[in-house]
């Protein structure tokens, strides 16, 4: 029952801190980290990955960091009083350290390892959810969530006979801002903001709606499952109380993601999950919760999980983040202008560089999202089509669908060109 | 690849059969394919003999949705309710003529789907309910 307290962020295992040496963003370079990348598709074609804010690939560095705990250390975390429990331990809470890191967080304690965002919003759902939201309380969202951050929401009003307010946008894909201090100014127990979306690549200005909020007296929540993949994000700076995101967005296996929350929430927060190492003591008629944030992590974690993402972590941060946007936004600025130009082309979401990430959501006259996918396919590049767990936002943009490209770090300006040959090829079989 | 998209199916496609309303249908069923959002309402008009009459369909969604629905209403008018029951999953994959991939197969079936549901008030996807036809 020996849990590893405090920060232990020093703790370092093998491979993770590898790329540390090298902190340019070489595209060809960054390539040869990701096996993935060397395989052909569609008989022979080379691979085009554009569906990454879907899910991002995985770089050797955290393959390896993952297979190293299996093949050399594998015990349950936090139990064993022998060495190999200590070492799995210790790289586990090292994790946590990094991740704590990356997003600047005050206290390790303040992140909670989770599946992913959704998990980690509707911990927040129930756990705070269910004790802070009364009847009449409002409840602000915006059209651009995810369903991860609407449908929680959405259910808790209802349970609660509480408002769900959705902020719309602008025409430009914009939150809209006149519309969010109105709201908010008419009383808001909790403001849950999409921190980039999915669906459009919006950036929206959290620092500032955050403020807005908090000047309120409202909870704070931002879903940062596309941000922290794509961008620097820092807690404090933001000002937020609760910050979700996944770690397979960003290069780390499914199953990892946290939930950062302030420490003064997260203790009068009753506990999400009952069971193992969440507990203090436990006597038959009642139990004790242990201390952030094992409090909140019910059960045996996904712990390799955990530490692949502390070495995701390692590897973007090796890079820079501020350099992964940037070369995010240099592809969006050579195919963005050059989709605009296609005639019969319907690009949702911003038009201009500023305040976006590498996501292009667009519609082509007259062809379905899934017939442009499926030609995509066959010239072996891999977009989504569809929702994109957005119907909301879809039904505002009066669609069911679109075809999304996202980009990542390792994308290159050659894919991009493939992109726009496929568009072409769909457009021409269509004619 | 441009055996997915077969002019036969973009001709389908752009110009539907037995497209719109049906007035005084008497058998009328509307279904949708969540993954595309493509969306089918099949109607028919079935006379005393259960002989259909005639058929048209209002859809929208992908090509592959609304061609494979075009084409499997051509084979419906003339035949009784009884005789539709040849018109399996594997009828109407075998109609297009193309390979459709796992992902693609609810918009290969929708059509199928709403005539089944038309005529019978069948509401499950075809083969689902056929043991040994996946």
């Amino acid at each position: 029952m020996s849990a590893v307290k405090g920060d232990v962020g020093g703790v370092v295992g093998r491979g993770p801190r590898e790329l540390a040496a090298d902190p340019s963003l070489d595209v060809g370079r960054i390539r040869a980290d990701f096996p993935v990348l060397r395989r052909t598709v569609a008989g022979g074609k080379r691979l085009v990955y554009l569906d990454n804010a879907a899910t991002s690939q995985k770089p050797h560095q955290v393959l390896d960091a993952m297979d190293t705990v299996y093949r050399e250390h594998n015990a349950n975390i936090h139990r064993g009083v022998y060495e190999m429990s200590e070492v799995t331990t210790a790289l586990f809470e090292g994790a946590r350290g990094r991740v704590a890191a990356f997003i600047n967080a005050p206290h390790s304690r303040e992140v909670i390892f989770c599946r992913n965002a959704t998990e980690g919003i509707n911990l927040v759902a129930y756990a705070w959810g269910r004790d802070n939201v009364k009847r009449g309380d409002r409840l602000i969202v915006s059209i651009l969530e995810h369903h991860s951050n609407f449908v929680p929401w959405q259910q808790l009003a209802a349970e609660a006979g509480a408002e769900l307010v959705v902020i719309d946008i602008d025409e430009g894909g914009r939150l809209r801002r006149d519309q969010f201090e109105a709201e908010v100014a008419k009383g808001a127990r909790l403001v849950a903001i999409t921190h980039t979306s999915n669906g459009l690549g919006t950036v929206n200005p959290v620092k500032e709606l955050t403020a807005i909020a908090k000047a309120a007296g409202a909870t704070v929540l931002i879903d940062a499952a596309q941000a922290v993949p794509h961008t620097a994000v820092d807690v404090q700076d933001i000002g937020c109380d609760f910050l979700a995101f996944s770690g397979h967005k960003m290069l780390a296996p499914p199953g990892s993601g946290a939930l950062w929350g302030r420490t003064e929430i997260l203790e009068r927060m009753r506990p999400f999950l009952y069971g193992g190492d969440m507990i203090s003591r436990v006597a038959v008629d009642t139990t004790t919760w242990n201390e952030l944030p094992w409090k909140f992590e019910a059960g045996t974690s996904a712990y390799v999980d955990a530490i692949g993402l502390g070495a995701a972590v390692d590897y973007l941060t090796a890079v820079g983040m501020e350099r992964v946007h940037a070369h995010e936004l240099e592809l969006v600025a050579y195919v963005l202008p050059r989709l605009l130009e296609i005639p019969g082309i319907v690009v949702y979401g911003p038009h201009t560089l500023e305040a976006r990430v590498g996501v292009i959501s667009f519609g082509l006259e007259g062809i379905h999202p899934h017939d442009v996918a499926t030609i995509f396919d066959r010239e072996g590049v891999c977009v989504r089509a569809g929702h994109h767990c957005n119907q909301p936002l879809m039904t505002r943009l009066g669609c069911v669908a679109t075809t999304r490209a996202s980009f990542y770090l390792y994308n290159t300006i050659e894919e991009c060109d493939v992109l726009l040959g496929a568009v072409a090829k769909a457009q021409r079989i269509f004619a | 690849m441009d055996d997915l998209y077969r002019d036969y199916i973009l001709d389908h496609y752009k110009n539907p059969r037995n497209a719109g309303e049906l007035p005084g249908a008497t058998h009328r069923y509307h279904d949708t394919n969540p993954l595309c959002g493509d969306e089918i309402t099949m109607m028919l008009k079935v006379n005393d003999a259960s002989v259909v009459e005639d058929v048209r369909f209002i859809g929208r969604g992908c090509a592959i949705s609304q061609a494979s629905t075009s084409i499997l209403t051509e084979e419906v008018k003339g035949r009784t309710l009884d005789e539709l029951r040849v018109l399996d999953r594997d009828h109407v994959l075998g109609n297009l003529g193309i390979p459709i991939s796992p992902a693609r197969i609810k918009c290969a079936l929708l059509g199928l789907k709403a005539l089944k549901g038309s005529a019978w008030g069948l509401t499950a996807w075809p083969g689902e309910e056929e043991p040994g036809s996946r």
